[in-house]
């Protein structure tokens, strides 16, 4: 691999960019890995990573049904932050939130991570309350968030209207060190690091059948060829309950419609993450100017990747009270992305009931955040059998009744 | 936009005018259940990629429940039928046969 750097750059201009190599191999299936990974999401090839640079497995291979980060990956709206109210959760999140702080290096590929900061606006006194709560928790917890009153808020996002009428704004958590990050190159970054290890990305390779021995996993049928496995780890967020049924067990997760849109690009006006939780729409801005908005889910199943319709005028009309300016924006593009919903909102990163089988899903509507957390806990798992950070996540929690009651504490957008 | 015919009250409704209640035709399993049973009930879905039998209230409308027999990916309706039933009218899974063959062996698998 070609480390990336500033005298790269000037070598290949003398070259005319000509002599770059391919990031990542597309390699034909082998027969068989220690490990394989079904989906090339960031979270499958963060697990991967984490599986060579951490535990020493490097004989694995990646396998996506479609091209690489071509999912929810590429469909998220970037945010990263870690201000949650459970333990487990803030755990999870803030491991996450500091390994993309160093991302960058430690791949030698620039996923833009930006920590402008996140501010959720409370906008109605029980937000406020759960909000309080909350920044006393993450003080517990040694996650760095604050309280800050509404003239703050002005302050920080000066196109913020605070006054209402409808919601105004009374406050807001605030995360300094949370932010956003390019969601592409996260996926592109850790797939060349991960093909450089030698390990296989394979794309275009759907999983059409599970192979079992007894209660074991021993390989994959796809439609490029029966690959066997040691392990298995299943990453595919809105198609996990269609793996978990070929595997031979059933998931608590439902697969609902998300969705975002963008606006044309306009100058720079807002530095920071805003969401803003009881209108159910957040917003940012991309370095390209556009606004980057994120709305609600469908209320109902649906594995049909736009979402309805009326979520994007619901989602523009309440921001549009808070933000004034945008009201005259005209929205580029909208898209959706299916997300595994789970009964407590909180994300599953388990062993399953068959052998060799493990399973990472269940991160709703709020998965991009967790992104290298994810991969290096659920590596743990996968390697050595256990791992603190997943150890509350397990898929029997629903069946004993310890749920991590995040739908509770971040409502709809998480 | 999704439009279901309320078989209550007749009225052909968007979306908006209805409230999604989830998988239809659970069977109820209360205190003093197996755990299994009990954990099946609550967070168990089939949350099928295609043919999904579900519960929809017509909210702001007749306010009453119904059922709704629906394509998870193309959003296709089959039809609707009323709630007081445990199982799909065999008249619409006849029909859901003509239209997407196969179904039900995707169902089983």
């Amino acid at each position: 691999m070609t480390r990336y750097s500033a005298f790269a750059i000037a070598k290949q201009a003398m070259r005319h960019h000509m002599g770059w190599d391919r990031a990542w191999a597309s390699p034909s299936p082998k027969s068989h890995y220690d490990v394989v990974i079904v989906g090339a999401g960031g979270h499958g090839l963060a697990t991967a990573y984490w599986l060579g640079r951490k535990h020493g497995i490097t004989n694995v291979a990646v396998i996506e049904k479609g091209w690489l980060g071509g999912g929810n990956t590429g469909r998220n709206t970037t945010i990263i932050r870690s201000n949650y109210l459970q333990d487990p959760s803030a755990a999870l999140y803030e491991k996450s939130r500091s390994l993309f702080e160093t991302m960058s290096q430690d791949l030698n590929y620039n996923v833009m991570f930006s920590p402008r900061g996140v501010l959720m606006l409370a906008q109605t006194e029980h937000e406020k309350r759960g909000y309080l709560r909350t920044a006393h928790a993450n003080m517990l917890q040694g996650v760095e968030t604050r309280w800050i009153g509404p003239q703050e808020v002005k302050r920080i996002c000066p196109i913020m209207n605070i006054d209402g009428p409808r919601y105004p704004v009374l406050g807001g958590l605030w995360q300094e060190r949370a932010g956003t990050a390019r969601h592409d190159a996260v996926a592109w970054g850790y797939a060349r690091a991960c093909s450089d290890m030698g390990m296989d990305i394979i794309e275009q390779c759907e999983v059409t059948g599970v192979t079992r021995d007894g209660d074991k996993v021993t390989g994959l049928s796809t439609t490029r060829g029966e690959i066997g496995c040691g392990k298995l780890g299943i990453v595919v967020a809105g198609h996990s309950g269609r793996l978990a049924e070929m595997a031979g067990f059933r998931l608590p997760v439902e697969s609902v419609p998300l969705q975002a849109l963008v606006s044309e690009p306009i100058k720079p006006c807002m530095d920071i993450v805003v969401m803003a939780n009881t209108v159910h729409g957040y917003m940012s801005q991309s370095d390209k100017g556009e606004m980057v908005i994120g709305g609600g889910t469908d209320s109902f199943n649906g594995y049909h990747q736009r979402g309805s319709f009326h979520h994007i005028e619901e989602t523009v009309r309440a921001l549009v009270e808070t933000f004034p300016m945008i009201s005259r924006l005209k929205m580029l593009r909208h898209w959706g992305g299916i997300v595994d919903m789970t009964g407590d909102r909180s994300p599953i990163l388990s062993k399953t009931p068959v052998g060799n089988c493990f399973i990472n899903c269940g991160w709703g509507t709020g998965g991009f955040k967790a992104t290298p957390g994810s991969g290096w806990a659920f590596a743990e798992l996968m390697a050595k059998g256990h791992s603190p950070l997943t150890a509350e996540f397990g898929m029997e929690r629903f069946r004993e009744g310890r749920f991590i009651d995040e739908s509770v504490a971040a409502g709809v957008a998480h | 936009m999704l439009r279901l015919h309320c078989p209550n009250c007749g009225v052909d409704c968007d979306e908006t005018e209805l409230s999604a209640g989830g998988e239809a035709h659970l069977t109820r399993f209360g205190p003093g259940s197996e755990d299994d049973d009990f954990e099946s009930y609550l967070f168990m879905r089939k949350n099928p990629k295609g043919v999904h039998f579900e519960r929809w209230r017509h909210v702001m409308g007749c306010g009453k429940w119904f059922h709704a027999a629906r394509n998870t990916v193309s959003l296709r309706v089959y039809g609707t039928y009323p709630a007081q039933v445990t199982a799909p009218p065999e008249a619409l899974l006849a029909e859901i046969d003509a239209v997407e063959p196969g179904w039900r062996n995707k169902e089983e698998a």
